[in-house]
């Protein structure tokens, strides 16, 4: 059923045609219970164990609205820059497929709580203004495992299994308008978008927004139109691309795809695809055209939503500080060059290197900390950064050992070495470890005296004006205190000793 | 006066799944017809100071709090299933053979 799809080059798809964008994301809500009913919205339960007659569309059961997740959809969509609809309803999309038990989802249809924004966003230092259509509210489906074809698709499946946990979680539907003029950075900006919505979402609070386990998903819209002509082509819509370099991808491969369907004087068929993480392709899915035909009609067991205007403003003053200006902010206060605070934005550290400066460590040993030392162990053990088990606190305190002479960066590195093992707080390790640097100066400088001896040729090179040879004294004074020496003082030493 | 063809209703059973033959369709489509203009004879009544609704209480903004109720339990929310399998809902085969 698969064929192979003719790409053209992606600067031969620029020379020929314009490229336009919209990205539809979907949000799934942290709150503590679903969108019509008051079941758990927690992630990863045994299965249908957090369903009830609501989610579960069981007859005489009547949906009531999650009163939280009406607030966090209004502070989403004035993030965002909308309008708050002053009144708007629920409406049913009818559909047969089994992840809704009730055979309709309970979405916005022609009246979304949030409408006409925009959100700038950062595309390699260029700013790009995408516009928003509309932020609706809706509800997550259940999950289906699909039985008895190949690695669980549901090609070939001759019967597939439902868990209904995920059924009713809020969701709130992000749709872009279509996002012309980008060019050659069309796959940048649809990253850059996703990625910076994300950071929104996150400073709002409203949702773990994790790529990964589906909090946040996108679905890329792309199509192509004949350069400069300024018409919409006929689009495709790549259904769950799941993270941000996934975005970019789908993008330029889309872009490639359809390309080589046009330059062969072929038509671009409007359907779904969907995205192969491990060969960077798309397929076909399920054609568009008789599906579109939902047959929305108003909810009749909900009322309609009117936000009161105090309400808005209310909500309004609980908006966080905008990622993006903020960042702004942080560098200028940091004193990072462009260079450094694209490397923690890159490793997604900022909040952490925040609370480690707040908790009084320099900017520059924040970064170095969060960015190579524990970037590398988080790497090491497959873990998010977020959750190593190393605090901002305990980083600015073990930096305050090392600024005070305590410790140096290599002692420093085995308290965090004690700290993921969960041997205490810093200054316990320190004493259980016995790491603290030797400050007792008659010891060093008998260290030094020894380590002349042993070197007798090196000592008289230094002796001669060579101060570059102090190094070998030093390191093997160094080993000899097994590294807890302060390296500054041990070169004094052995320099006024030689001199 | 509203009025709607064979091929609306054809393409309407179509959606909601409903297989109905050629002589089913004859017999239908009329009378939804019929049912269609009873029904707007409504709007004759709502004067332009009635806005429409889409539901029967004039009311907004019901609303609950984001508080935890208990759920139904695996066994009784999988009691009504025609099959069961893992804890799951089993649903007949989604795509067909065409897909």
């Amino acid at each position: 059923m698969t064929m192979t799809d003719t790409l053209v080059g992606f600067d031969d798809v620029l020379a020929s045609y314009d490229p336009a964008l919209g990205l539809e994301v979907h949000v799934e809500l942290n709150t503590n219970t679903k969108m019509f009913c008051g079941c758990p919205a927690v992630f990863g339960g045994e299965p249908n164990t957090q369903v009830c007659p609501t989610c579960l569309g069981l007859p005489g059961a009547m949906p009531v609205v999650n009163a939280k997740a009406i607030e966090s959809a209004i502070r989403i969509g004035l993030a965002l820059n909308c309008e708050i609809a002053e009144w708007c309803r629920f409406a049913r999309k009818n559909y047969f497929y089994p992840d809704m038990p009730k055979n309709f989802q309970t979405s916005q249809y022609d009246e979304p709580i949030a409408f006409e924004g925009y959100l700038d966003v950062d595309v390699d230092g260029e700013m790009f203004r995408v516009e928003i259509e509309r932020a609706h509210m809706e509800e997550d489906t259940g999950k289906s495992l699909h039985v008895g074809g190949a690695t669980g698709r549901i090609h070939g499946a001759d019967h597939s299994l439902v868990d209904y946990n995920r059924a009713g979680i809020p969701l709130i539907e992000i749709v872009t308008k279509p996002i012309q003029g980008a060019g050659e950075k069309a796959p940048a900006v649809a990253r850059a978008y996703v990625s910076q919505l994300r950071d929104l979402i996150l400073a709002l609070g409203v949702s773990e927004a994790r790529m990964d386990q589906g909090n946040l998903r996108a679905d890329v819209n792309l199509s192509l139109a004949p350069k400069g002509s300024g018409v919409l082509g006929t689009r495709t819509e790549t259904k769950n691309v799941n993270s941000f370099r996934s975005v970019e991808r789908a993008v330029r491969y889309e872009m490639q795809r359809h390309a080589g369907i046009l330059d062969a004087g072929g038509s671009i068929l409007q359907e779904t695809r969907h995205w192969h993480e491990d060969t960077g392709i798309t397929t076909s899915g399920r054609e568009k055209s008789d599906a579109e035909d939902y047959r929305y009609f108003p909810e009749p067991d909900l009322v309609p939503v009117a936000p009161s205007r105090e309400s808005v403003e209310e909500l309004r003053g609980t908006l966080p500080e905008n990622p993006l200006l903020k960042r702004a902010r942080l560098q200028g206060d940091w004193g990072y060059t462009d260079l450094e605070m694209r490397d923690v934005i890159a490793a997604g550290v900022v909040g952490l290197i925040e609370e480690t400066v707040a908790a009084g460590a320099s900017p520059q040993a924040a970064r170095k900390w969060w960015l190579s030392e524990l970037g590398r162990r988080a790497n090491d053990a497959g873990l998010d950064i977020t959750d190593l088990d190393v605090t901002p606190a305990q980083v600015a305190a073990v930096q305050a050992l090392v600024d005070s002479g305590s410790l140096n960066d290599k002692l420093a590195r085995q308290v965090f070495d004690g700290l993921l093992a969960g041997e205490g707080t810093p200054e316990e390790i320190v004493a259980a470890r016995g790491l603290a640097i030797v400050s007792d100066e008659g010891a060093l400088s008998a260290a030094v005296d020894a380590a002349i001896a042993a070197n007798p040729d090196v000592a008289d090179k230094i002796r001669d004006g060579k101060v570059a040879a102090a190094g070998a004294l030093i390191g093997a004074v160094m080993k000899e205190m097994r590294g807890q020496a302060d390296a500054g003082r041990v070169r004094e030493l052995v320099l006024e000793k030689l001199s | 006066m509203p009025e709607i063809t064979r091929d609306e209703v054809a393409h309407l059973a179509n959606l909601a799944r409903i297989d109905l033959s050629d002589a089913e369709l004859d017999h239908l489509a009329p009378q939804l017809s019929v049912i269609l203009e009873s029904v707007a004879s409504i709007s004759g009544v709502a004067g332009d100071d009635i806005p429409p609704t889409s539901h029967a209480l004039p009311l907004t903004n019901v609303f609950r709090e984001d508080v935890v109720t208990p759920s139904l339990t695996p066994e009784q929310a999988l009691s009504g299933a025609p099959a069961v399998d893992e804890q799951r809902f089993s649903v007949p085969r989604i795509l067909g053979e065409e897909a």
